[in-house]
């Protein structure tokens, strides 16, 4: 297969190596070095997808990654990934790429009438369309928006690659290797700083891969290159990435790099990743970012054929493809002038040079006229045809009043634009660089940043080759010199701006034709107009952060890198605003799409979340328990046997606990030991309670509030000593209370002499409850006496089980009496067994967590985080019993006396009873008063609901020893309530249920002394 | 992401610390003495800075100590980080000053 557009020689692409493609499914060849783009340009390939709004066809407009137009996706099954630039995916052999955003194929799709309805299709047609009726939005516009208007595909299987994630450090970071990038590494390093270098394409070089004529320091421009390329690879202190993007640019010089390691390869080597993140703490940073060629905007400018005049000459340089035969260059800028020379060189015929412009103050209109091109001065492009390809354009000559004389046809294949050049301030932008406006090169420049960063070359409005070297050699020094110390001097000092380059032109080029029936695109990936754009400012937005949303300009994956500035030079003309006053829109991270794969790297799978797991979870996986998760925790929900569901399994659990005995692994409660002779003044400020007068051996239910009055945690304390606490937190509670501890120990009270040790992980806990607890832990305990005189309620002993030293706790979430046992977490799994083989006789019945919140409700026990929220105080869940009255301050008492805090209508705990007892109540629903307010809340709706409501149902359960559904809830006066039936409307109709005491089950604690 | 100097282990990334709200807002002696609009105050009233802001942090996952930092809202830069019950440190006027 011959490519009929491939020139024969020249270009840095490998001859001897020919790759195989198929697009669309039809087969083509190129060669190593192309891209999916230069190769089907090669081919004569121009349309390569439609347009997302108005499905029009679409051809390569760049060279790089700023394409808004050739996105493809690549490869099949697994590794199907859509979205890609085609001037960035690297050609390989077997390659698969399809087009995008039609149907039934790219040459004929039926969303293209789209494109005659587009009077429907205005800025904002989404708000302005799709309002009404509201239940439409959902079942037909959304769907049919989302089949019609789209991009890629996702992929639909999980990702098979493997991603890897570094960090790195280094003197000097420099991001292009373009002429400035090299220049300032070589620099850089030259002055003994450790340099990474990278760029986002698969060699370094920038607008060098694609220079033909131009001289540094004497040797060809890829001779110097070449040269310049080995000794940055030879040198131990220069780290170069190539095909790395620098995305994202992070507080304190932390940079994202994105490197691609295998896409470009036909079969990556098995185990290499597919991406490396790169996290790099640069101590300087240089920005070698290159700017980027604008597109001109005129009518139907998106035709395939029509491309950037810069990407044009790379193709034909770089790539060794004609990317026509015969071409017009419309442009507004000498740059275009060069592409033109070099495309007649190459024998494109060039039709006509169109300029905007009446001067040319440049050498270049010359040399163009002196090559025998035709130069046509204040000449406008008004219109262009071709169905698939661009075939003919009409132009006129304009004045500088905008005023069109007669026009003329010029038919041809390609059509070259060029509007001027955008510096690449992104990653300046990002990292809050402070811009300003210059007026002659309509450009935003740097104007001095917030981070240790210089500019150079391009980017900073230095344009030209030797002055792009220059300016690289000076900020390499520089950073050096910034980073490695005082040895270094900078010698060589930045290049002067010069604004003479010419600043191109940011407004639609004139026409003749009805504004209303013309599509000049300013955003050809989102296909915003310059109508589009006007009409936006007509209705009233002035902030181009407003407009961009509104008409979605800049906002599709390529971020506006060609439409921003043809975006706000319209708003600006439009609003009659100097352009700097209208503003910019805001840069964000990343520069180009980035994988979700690269930032997950191995958390992933297994490795996503750490889990953490008690000695017993091995034990209780064999019995086949169902697990849950409780923040990193699996705890065991219930243990079915023979088949039960949860309910039943809960049933058994529970009558288990009540009539016999229960084992429970309360591993995951947090545990702190508080040390030293103030310890226990700081549990007096710390908590609610007062701890002085609690004797060694004795326990204590532990209540804190944070400093706003409301609770924070609770937990049974045991005091072991004088000055030891072994405090219990809940489970999710732990880090956040051990915090709060250090916060005022540190920072309010450094003067109290104590300690804070988390415990957690190394106390296995035991919860052994029931009637015959005591039975089944007398047979192993050896040195405590467990009776009830000896021991009694809210006691803790220390002593031995088994031979394991154990701190052994009386305390009870269940009701019953009950026992905690801590053993060192190593020992956890054979006490477990102990008890378990111990309790064998008696049935000993292993329970869950599910079992436990059933049991501790049927008590009224509260759940920290469930049935309180930020808002409920100790009193508010009837715990103001365990506030030490009579001491002066605690963390959260000033609150307590704020007037809101003692209103009597504030939610209280209590006990719902539903009227039906089969009725179980939904943890969160609302309650209502009465019936009427019940009904009308249904009715009316929200504002309603927010007057009549008066509470809601926190925790609901069935309870088997009660025979009935139980609910604890949250009731505004709630205390005055009980005996009153509420209401709680749900979806199939209004529950009626009685207020009563939370504590459901004995209420005098008899059970407890069993 | 920052890159915080703990008084106590050096520079370290942000992610190994906690972040702990307004510095030098000192818990009074007897919270009592205060009436609910100064109280209220002390629970919720914060400068919220823009420029240079007196912040505290916590080397959660390194020392686990507390300490206060300067840092500059506008940029992120810290201009100092020292210990508990030192003094906010005087800065050059230049430093301290807030952008209009
Ligand atoms: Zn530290």
């Amino acid at each position: 297969m011959s490519a009929p557009f491939r020139l024969e020689g020249g270009g840095r692409i490998d001859r001897t190596r020919t790759l195989h493609f198929t697009f669309d499914g039809k087969p083509y060849a190129g060669f190593a070095g192309d891209t999916l783009a230069s190769a089907l340009l090669a081919n004569g390939v121009h349309l390569v997808g439609r347009s997302f709004k108005y499905h029009r066809p679409r051809g390569i407009v760049a060279a790089g990654s700023d394409e808004p137009n050739a996105l493809v996706s690549v490869g099949s099954g697994p590794r199907f990934t859509p979205n890609l630039r085609a001037t960035q995916v690297e050609l390989h052999d077997g390659l698969v790429a399809q087009s995008q955003n039609h149907w039934p194929s790219v040459n004929f799709d039926l969303g293209a009438l789209n494109d005659l309805f587009s009077p429907l299709f205005p800025a904002g047609f989404y708000y302005k369309t799709f309002m009404w009726p509201k239940s439409a939005w959902k079942r037909f516009y959304e769907p049919k928006i989302r089949a019609m208007a789209g991009l890629g595909h996702a992929p639909t299987l999980p990702d098979p690659d493997s991603y890897a994630q570094r960090y790195a450090h280094c003197d000097a970071l420099i991001i292009g290797a373009g002429p400035a990038g090299i220049a300032a590494a070589l620099a850089a390093e030259a002055h003994g700083a450790r340099v990474i270098l990278c760029d986002e394409e698969a060699e370094l070089g920038g607008s060098l891969l694609a220079e033909r004529k131009g001289i540094i320091e004497g040797k060809d421009a890829s001779a110097w290159l070449a040269d310049a390329v080995a000794k940055l690879r030879q040198s131990p202190k220069v780290r170069w990435l190539s095909r790395t993007t620098a995305f994202g640019y992070f507080p304190h010089n932390m940079l994202g790099l994105a490197e691609r390691m295998t896409d470009h390869l036909a079969a990556p080597a098995d185990g290499r990743p597919r991406e490396r993140l790169w996290q790099v703490r640069a101590k300087e940073v240089v920005l070698a970012t290159g700017a980027l060629e604008r597109p001109l905007v005129f009518p139907d400018n998106d035709r395939p054929g029509i491309m950037l005049a810069g990407a044009a000459r790379q193709y034909l340089t770089r790539y060794a493809v004609k990317p026509g035969s015969r071409a017009v260059v419309a442009t507004a800028h000498d740059e275009a002038y060069r592409a033109a020379l070099e495309l007649a060189a190459a024998s494109v015929e060039i039709a006509a040079i169109v300029d905007i412009r009446q001067d040319m103050p440049g050498p270049w209109a010359a040399r163009a006229r002196a090559a025998g091109l035709r130069v046509l001065p204040s000449t406008t492009l008004c219109a262009t045809s071709g169905r698939h390809r661009v075939s003919r354009v009409e132009i006129a000559p304009c004045g500088s009043d905008g005023k069109i004389g007669a026009r003329s046809r010029l038919d041809c294949d390609l059509v070259l634009m060029c509007g001027g050049f955008t510096p690449t301030i992104h990653l300046f932008s990002q990292a809050r660089g402070k811009l300003r406006f210059a007026e002659k090169l309509n450009a935003f420049l740097p104007d001095g940043g917030a981070e240790n960063l210089r500019c150079a070359g391009a980017c900073r409005g230095i344009f030209g080759l030797e002055s792009a070297i220059a300016d690289g050699v000076a900020a390499g020094e520089a950073a050096a010199r910034d980073a490695v110390g005082g040895r270094v001097e900078a010698v060589h000092a930045p290049v002067p701006l010069s604004e003479d380059g010419g600043g191109g032109r940011l407004e639609p080029l004139p026409n003749h034709r009805s504004p209303h029936r013309v599509k000049a695109f300013v955003d050809f990936q989102n296909d915003v107009t310059a109508k589009d754009v006007k009409l936006a400012v007509r209705e009233g937005f002035r902030s181009i952060e407003h407009i961009k949303r509104y008409t979605t300009t800049g906002m599709a994956t390529d971020q506006g890198k060609t439409s921003n500035m043809n975006a706000l030079g319209i708003a600006a003309s439009a609003l009659d605003k100097p352009l700097p006053t209208v503003g910019l829109t805001t840069f964000r991270m990343p520069y180009t799409p980035v994988t979700f794969g690269a930032f997950a790297g191995s958390a992933r799978g297994e490795l996503f979340d750490p889990v953490r797991v008690t000695s017993t979870h091995e034990w209780a996986k064999v019995k086949g328990a169902v697990f849950e998760d409780v923040g990193q925790w699996k705890r065991a929900r219930y243990f079915p046997v023979k088949g039960e569901d949860m309910q039943r399994a809960v049933a058994r659990e529970c009558q288990a606990v009540r009539q016999s005995v229960g084992l429970f692994d309360g591993s995951t409660l947090g545990k702190i030991e508080i040390v030293g002779p103030d310890a226990a003044e700081f549990m007096n400020r710390i908590y609610v309670n007062p701890w002085t007068k609690l004797e060694p051996g004795r326990c204590r239910y532990g209540v804190m509030l944070r400093e706003d009055g409301s609770i924070l945690d609770d937990g049974v304390v045991g005091r072991l000593a004088a000055d030891r606490f072994h405090v219990t937190t809940t489970t999710g509670g732990a880090v956040q209370v051990l915090n709060h501890m250090e916060d005022f120990l540190q920072t309010e009270w450094s003067g109290l002499d104590c300690w804070l040790t988390s415990t957690t992980e190394q106390w296995a806990v035991i919860a052994v409850q029931g009637p015959e607890s005591r039975k089944v832990l007398e047979r192993l305990v050896e040195d405590i006496d467990l009776s009830s005189a000896a021991m009694p309620h809210m006691s803790v002993r220390q002593g031995h089980i088994c031979g394991v030293p154990t701190r052994l706790f009386r305390v009870s979430f269940t009701g019953e009496l009950g026992f905690e046992i801590n053993v060192p977490a190593d020992y956890g799994r054979a006490i477990w067994e102990a008890v378990f083989d111990a309790g064998f006789s008696r049935r000993i019945t292993p329970y869950g967590t599910e079992a436990m919140h059933v049991m501790r409700a049927e008590k009224g026990y509260i759940i920290v985080g469930q049935d309180t929220d930020g808002t409920v105080t100790a009193d508010d869940v009837g715990l103001s019993w365990a506030i030490g009255k009579a001491k002066k301050d605690f963390v959260g008492k000033r609150s307590l006396a704020r007037p809101a805090m003692t209103d009597a209508d504030r939610k209280q705990l209590v006990g719902l009873l539903p009227e039906n007892p089969e009725l179980v109540l939904e943890e969160g629903a609302q309650i209502v008063a009465d019936r009427q307010s019940a009904i009308g809340q249904k009715m009316i709706g929200r504002k309603m609901m927010g007057e009549k409501m008066i509470g809601h149902v926190t925790s609901s359960y069935f309870s088997v020893a009660l025979g009935r559904g139980i609910a604890l809830a949250m009731v505004a006066g709630g205390r005055r309530r009980m005996g009153e039936t509420l209401c709680v409307p749900m979806p199939e109709g209004v529950i009626k249920a009685v207020v009563t005491n939370p504590v459901f089950l004995d209420p005098e604690g008899k059970r407890l002394d069993a | 992401m920052l890159l915080i100097d703990c008084p106590f282990c050096g520079k370290r990334p942000e992610l190994e610390f906690r972040y702990g709200g307004e510095a030098h807002i000192a818990r009074p002696d007897d919270p009592s003495e205060f009436g609910d609009k100064a109280w209220g105050q002390f629970l919720y009233g914060r400068s919220n800075q823009r420029g240079m802001h007196a912040e505290r942090w916590r080397h959660v996952h390194g020392c686990g100590r507390f300490f206060n930092a300067l840092r500059d809202t506008t940029n992120d830069r810290f201009a100092a980080t020292y210990k508990i019950g030192e003094e906010r440190p005087a800065l050059p006027e230049a430093q301290g000053a807030v952008e209009a």
